[in-house]
């Protein structure tokens, strides 16, 4: 099996400060990795430079592309990563107001990327928006309402559901649960789970919630000021932590 | 089938000034086809200790695990999940599920990942559920409202809905009424009867008795230095 | 470049030919000859401030006075009527600073600047058409980023467009969106045709040459004679180039767009060609509406 995506050596930094330095990993088709590590870790400059929103410093990001099999995404052309992003890729972002079209409806922000790709169906494009709602648990009652008019849970539900009707085979979550209450949260985690299940999905999850990655991730990597400190499968990474930062990171979860 | 060599662990404590505790070293077990070996010694002697590091919880000092030909000491988080989906079970006395997953439908799981049909893993999770004595009128319920020993029986018919060649077996039967207790007791020598590999815990000595070929005292892998 | 008169008298009088001075105007024409190489890219220039506020036309006019020459014929229209302020004051800037001939015959004029209508009378070949548009970004509604936007555009990213049209079908049963109709030119770009009717959209494959200026938002750009101009639209909503459905009470015309004039406070209303040119052309041809009066009888 080869990976879906290799990440070679990649750092970006902002000046003199490291954002992240010396990153590299594999993930194969259906794996969920999750990033962990305190704010400024350098979590979410990692996902930004593997999602094509940052250009890393140095380093490559190869994706196993449908057309041309392993390219690497730094130096493709703008265009060619930006079609990459509507269709093979996903990005769920922590505040579902930066992911979603606030002044369309929840059938249009889902058929968006139908539409951008092609589609010029209308019906087909409202029945597989109805469709995805129904997946993602939000009633085909609500299609023509705007996200406003939606609670946090089910913005962050309308946002998973925009993102995965292309079929994509790599999501970037960025705190997919984040600012959400707990109760909701559960109900998303349980949805995300099924969804990367049934569908086959890799993902990179960004939280610094360990109990998010216990629920979804396969994998784990701690990150502290820009470093890998530890990889590992999530149980072991979790339950027998080896690095001094990880211990800490573990033992200062509240227990319930 | 499940072969280990020279297995030592040690915990080191960064943030209790580095200390280093050795907990085993010297650990050389087998375990083969059909058989079933139980892990005996004091409390706090290891047994769990060593049923975590082959299922790959815990990482090894040093020394091998292999099970079913995989290093479990050095391989790839994905080499292990595979292992885990396919080969290499494990049944604790506690159940951890997604909340909102029906009780039929978490048996049915471990089926369903290895690619057996829908219908044919359901019949299978009825059949065990119903061993089992789980009321039918709960199956299509989350098994995170049950009482303990429902949960954990759910958990026990989840362990052995896959017919997995090599198990691991953390205290089956603790707690267990004696209709359930035969039941389990049954489940695994009807396992060891198909040529599974099984390491157990067992405090009920009458049961490890009679489902053990063989004991293994773990404390003869205490360190001296622990010791 | 044109001599001025350097009198001091004549210095205080005399605007250039068409107001604006020959470098602006070469200016201009760079952006509109980038334009018509470019059909329907949006090409920015250096909008001058006109004597008159924005939103009255001042990217049109910018066009027109870069476009004139003395021997052109000008004719001005808003919303197809060549007798309404803007219209008029417009005609009369250019009779001023151009000293150029006018008309309000479609057939006559040599650049016909207009708001927010198409003559109905087919154009030909030599006839320059300037449409003053308000907005020339047809994705500025649901992406207010520019730079997001031209980069939509460079990479031919046109799928919100279709979100427009998705969100009038699912709000209206059909696409509402009435006027500004966004059309795809030459397979390229995608444009906003300014807010003419979608009626007049199938006419702007034309054999003149139409020029669109945005004075307030900076932007020309330009549909050469006889290029593909297609109107966006789903497989299962076709486009339709619609009017009301009825004739001009007046010339009886049931071929051109109408608009709805209402009569009293009872609600009576009637229909009248929007094109006024048009509507008297053919009363004077002896065609009667069902309100109309012939032509030789309302002659005083």
């Amino acid at each position: 099996m080869t990976p879906l995506l290799q990440v070679k050596d990649i750092a970006k930094t902002y000046g003199a400060r490291i954002g992240c330095t010396a990153v590299s990993f594999d993930l194969y088709p259906g794996e969920v990795m999750g990033i962990v590590g305190e704010s400024g870790s350098g979590k979410s400059t990692l996902l930004n430079c593997l999602a094509g929103h940052l250009e890393p410093d140095a380093g490559q990001v190869l994706f196993d592309t449908r057309s041309a099999g392993m390219q690497d995404t730094v130096t493709m052309s703008e265009p060619e990563r930006r079609m990459l992003s509507r269709t093979d890729w996903a990005f769920v972002h922590q505040h579902a107001r930066d992911g979603l079209r606030m002044n369309v409806s929840a059938g249009g922000n889902v058929g968006e990327r139908l539409m951008a790709v092609g589609a010029r169906h209308y019906g087909e494009i409202r029945s597989q928006a109805i469709d995805w709602l129904d997946r993602v648990e939000i009633h085909e009652t609500r299609i023509d309402d705007r996200p406003t008019a939606f609670s946090g849970g089910m913005q962050q539900r309308l946002q998973i559901a925009r993102n995965l009707v292309t079929g994509p085979r790599l999501v970037f979550m960025d705190e997919p649960t984040g600012g959400l209450d707990v109760s909701v949260q559960a109900r998303l985690l349980d949805l995300l789970r099924g969804l990367v299940r049934k569908m086959g999905l890799s993902a990179i999850i960004v939280t610094h919630d360990l109990a998010v990655v216990r629920l979804l991730a396969d994998r784990l990597m701690v990150m502290k000021d820009g470093h890998v400190v530890e990889t590992g499968l999530t149980d072991q990474v979790l339950d027998d932590p080896q690095h001094a930062y990880t211990q800490l990171l573990v033992s200062s979860v509240l227990q319930v | 089938m499940i072969e280990i060599t020279n297995l030592s662990k040690t915990f080191t404590l960064h943030n209790q000034g580095g200390v280093v505790i050795p907990v085993m070293q010297g650990a050389n077990v087998s375990v083969g086809a059909g058989e079933c070996v139980g892990l005996i010694g004091a409390s706090g002697a290891g047994k769990s200790t060593l049923m975590r590091l082959v299922y790959g919880n815990y990482l090894a000092a040093g020394g091998q695990i292999l099970v079913d030909g995989l290093d479990v000491t050095q391989a790839e988080p994905r080499e292990i999940l595979a292992l885990r989906r396919d080969r290499l079970g494990y049944v604790s006395q506690f159940l951890r599920v997604v909340p909102r997953v029906p009780t039929l439908d978490v048996v049915a799981e471990p089926l369903l990942s290895v690619g057996v049909d829908p219908e044919t893993a359901r019949i299978r999770a009825r059949t065990l559920l119903s061993r089992l004595n789980i009321p039918e009128r709960l199956w299509s319920l989350s098994p995170t409202s049950f009482s303990g020993g429902e949960q954990q029986r759910v958990n026990i018919a989840r362990g052995f809905a896959h017919e997995y060649p090599a198990m691991l077996l953390d205290e089956p039967t603790a707690s267990l009424d004696a209709g359930n207790r035969e039941t389990v007791l049954s489940l695994i020598e009807e396992a060891k009867a198909r040529g599974a590999a099984i390491i157990g815990i067992f405090h009920d000595e009458a049961a490890r008795d009679r489902v053990c070929d063989r004991q293994i005292n773990v404390s003869d892998f205490t360190p001296e230095a622990a010791a | 470049m044109t001599h001025l008169y350097t009198t001091p008298e004549a210095e205080m009088n005399a605007y250039n030919f068409a107001y604006l001075d020959e470098q602006t105007k070469r200016m201009i024409r760079r952006a509109i000859l980038k334009g018509l190489a470019i059909p329907g890219y949006q090409v920015p220039f250096a909008s001058r401030e006109m004597p008159m506020p924005y939103g009255w036309g001042t990217g049109g006019v910018q066009v027109s006075a870069a476009v004139l020459m003395p021997e052109d014929t000008l004719k001005v229209i808003d919303q197809g009527a060549d007798d309404t302020t803007n219209a008029v004051s417009i005609r009369k800037f250019f009779e001023k600073t151009a000293g150029i001939a006018t008309t309000e015959q479609t057939t006559k004029a040599s650049v016909i600047q207009t708001r927010h209508r198409i003559p109905e009378a087919a154009l030909s070949e030599g006839q320059i058409l300037v449409y003053q548009v308000p907005i020339p970004e047809p994705l500025r509604f649901l992406e207010p980023s520019e730079v997001e936007t031209r980069k939509m555009h460079s990479l031919e990213e046109y799928g919100l467009m279709h979100v427009k049209l998705y969100e009038d079908i699912s709000r209206h049963g059909a696409i509402a969106t009435a006027y500004a109709y966004p059309v795809k030119v030459e397979e390229r770009y995608v444009m906003d045709p300014s807010p003419i009717p979608k009626f007049d959209n199938p006419k702007m494959e034309m054999a003149a040459i139409q020029l669109f200026g945005a004075g307030r938002e900076q932007r020309i750009y330009a549909i050469p004679p006889y290029t593909q101009v297609v109107s966006l639209d789903f497989d299962d909503f076709p486009f339709e180039a619609s009017k009301a459905d009825h004739a001009c009470d007046l010339c009886g015309a049931d071929d051109s767009y109408l608009d709805e004039v209402i009569m009293d406070d009872k609600g009576t209303r009637m229909f009248v060609c929007s094109d006024t040119d048009y509507c008297a052309a053919r009363r004077h041809a002896g065609h009667v509406g069902a309100q109309g009066i012939p032509e030789k009888e309302s002659v005083i």
